[in-house]
């Protein structure tokens, strides 16, 4: 079901913990769907000097957060705000359809910690998410496929959605 | 790999060794349609009507009240969608209870669709349900009511003969999937006074893809498989003859094994529920505490989520289920914890046991060596555990 990458971030996920000093904090998902990530960030000279997060969740959530991490240390903010959840789900060698959404939320977690930092130190002008607009979508029950959060029948296959 | 230990026999079970050689013949020498005229098709279909024999004694039935099926979720869509269709003259308002498998609640469903109403029974917090509660619920345009025997997500077993009273004071028809319990505990349709019961071979250490469809003699049932006159018109399709004499085997070795499997199972099970309250704190034990499938055992753990800690437990060689959002396809937190009452947090971190006749007590103890850590690694590495840790009830 998970490619060997994956299986290997989740028997030694990286960077795991919390950072007590943080310069920015990001949440993302929630406990009642079973995901939740949140990420520690400290930077310096504008770049990702750490990172850490602490995860609730499958898998998937858990080796998403992994390559989060391991993808943005040392990055410069800028760099670290284009992360895509294609990306991150490329780099995982990819990912079971229904768990697309779980790279979603890495690159979430990660895009609200970097807000977080940026309206604590002025600099940008606080933006709600990053360039490429990430989601939240709604999983289809059914075949699976990703959903705005707003649709009521699935694009994929037809099925009403969030029953 | 330190070792294997296998706890999740409702999902599957290996099948037995007497079952494998009573079924080997029926591949390549008796390989004949039990429907052709010839001694070959004639042989096989008396084999056949053994097995029914066979699985009828198993559940205190007549032969001619099995209909075979390729497993419990047929034996509950031909329950369900053959009452409804058979019966919509008399009445259109179905109950089922909110803790039915999805075979059983997805079947219900779909008569939401057409001119039929379903009404969702609830289940108190252990998991029962409330035959005065069923009373109220009954209507003149009630015609089935399906309750399972019990649950394999949190082990609660119902109690079958009140709501047959009901269902029968009513003049209802009464259909139980009896997948979790048959092969388990004694069961005999008679004394529990249902209408239909469905079992699979699964539990009986039969091969997946076998099962069986009780029906009271006389019950007019629409078949779902029209086609030949199999199953004296019920069940069309030539017949998986190895699959049915693995069933009819299995049941036959079952009935008598039960006590020893009980005593054996329960020993365990209570041995492992024991440790896992004891070593793991917030974890909270589901379903009813007593009225149980025997070796069954069902927890939530806060924090943690059940995907993770089941493939955790698998590096170990230790094989269990899970109800959590995550692991089911659907990305649908099991929605018998969800009637239950179980927070759809803490429904996250389910984890289910289920004991057999092969485990042993080094089983067990080796679970609860391991189980530990993994679930305090887990923790180590959650959101929502060490600052203000909330209560596991």
């Amino acid at each position: 079901m998970y490619s060997e990458e994956v299986m290997k971030h989740f028997a030694q996920p990286k960077n795991v913990g919390e950072i007590s000093d943080a310069d920015g904090v990001g949440e993302a998902g929630n406990p009642v769907c079973g995901d939740m990530m949140t990420f520690y960030i400290k930077v310096k000279d504008g770049k990702i000097e750490d990172v850490k997060y602490k995860t609730f969740g499958c898998v998937a959530a858990i080796a998403v957060s992994s390559k989060v991490s391991e993808l943005v240390k040392g990055k410069t903010l800028e760099e670290a705000k284009t992360l895509s959840k294609k990306a991150v789900a490329e780099a995982l060698g990819g990912l079971p359809k229904e768990k697309m959404h779980c790279s979603n939320l890495g690159a979430e977690a990660l895009g609200n910690a970097i807000v977080d930092y940026e309206a604590k130190h002025g600099g940008e002008p606080l933006e709600e998410q990053p360039e490429e607009k990430i989601e939240v979508t709604l999983g289809c029950c059914d075949c699976g496929a990703e959903n705005p959060p707003e649709a009521k029948f699935c694009m994929s296959c037809g099925k009403k959605l969030g029953e | 790999m330190e070792r294997k230990v296998y706890l999740d026999n409702a999902a599957a079970t290996p099948v037995r060794k007497e079952v494998i050689e009573e079924m080997m013949p029926y591949f390549d020498r008796e390989f004949g349609n039990p429907s052709t005229v010839y001694d070959l098709g004639s042989r096989v279909k008396a084999v056949i009507d053994e097995q029914r024999a066979k699985v009828a004694e198993l559940i205190g039935a007549r032969p001619e009240e099995i209909i075979f099926t390729s497993g419990g979720t047929e034996a509950n869509n031909l329950a369900v969608k053959g009452i409804a269709f058979a019966h919509r003259k008399k009445g259109n308002h179905i109950i089922v209870s909110a803790i039915e498998h999805h075979s059983v609640l997805n079947s219900a469903r779909f008569f939401e669709r057409l001119d039929y109403e379903v009404t969702f029974l609830q289940a108190d917090e252990y998991g029962l349900v409330d035959p005065n509660r069923l009373k109220e619920l009954i209507r003149p345009e009630t015609i089935l009511v399906s309750i399972t025997h019990a649950s394999n997500e949190i082990g609660t077993i119902e109690p079958l003969a009140e709501i047959a009273e009901v269902c029968k004071e009513n003049n209802v028809f009464f259909h139980t999937d009896a997948v979790a319990t048959v092969g388990n505990v004694p069961v005999n349709v008679k004394e529990l006074g249902v209408d239909l019961l469905s079992l699979s071979g699964i539990p009986l250490r039969a091969p997946k893809g076998t099962g069986a469809l009780y029906f009271r003699k006389g019950l007019r049932l629409m078949p779902l498989m029209h086609g030949g006159i199999q199953e004296s018109g019920r069940r069309g399709g030539t017949e998986n003859v190895p699959g049915i004499v693995g069933l009819g085997k299995a049941a036959e070795l079952a009935k008598a094994e039960i006590p020893a499997k009980v005593s054996h199972v329960n020993a365990l099970r209570d041995k492992l529920v024991n440790g896992v309250l004891e070593k793991i704190e917030a974890v909270k034990f589901t379903g009813h505490p007593e009225n149980r499938l025997p070796g069954h055992a069902s927890f939530c753990v806060q924090a943690i989520e059940g995907e993770a800690l089941v493939f955790m437990l698998s590096s170990h060689g230790i094989y269990v289920n899970t109800g959590s959002a995550c692991a089911s396809k659907a990305l649908k937190t099991s929605p018998v914890l969800v009637a239950i009452g179980v927070p759809a947090e803490l429904a996250q971190g389910s984890i289910v046991f289920t004991l057999d006749i092969n485990n042993t007590e080094e089983d067990i103890d080796y679970v609860l060596e391991k189980l530990p850590p993994v679930v305090d690694r887990l923790r180590a590495m959650s959101p929502l555990w060490g600052k203000a840790k909330p209560q596991a009830a």
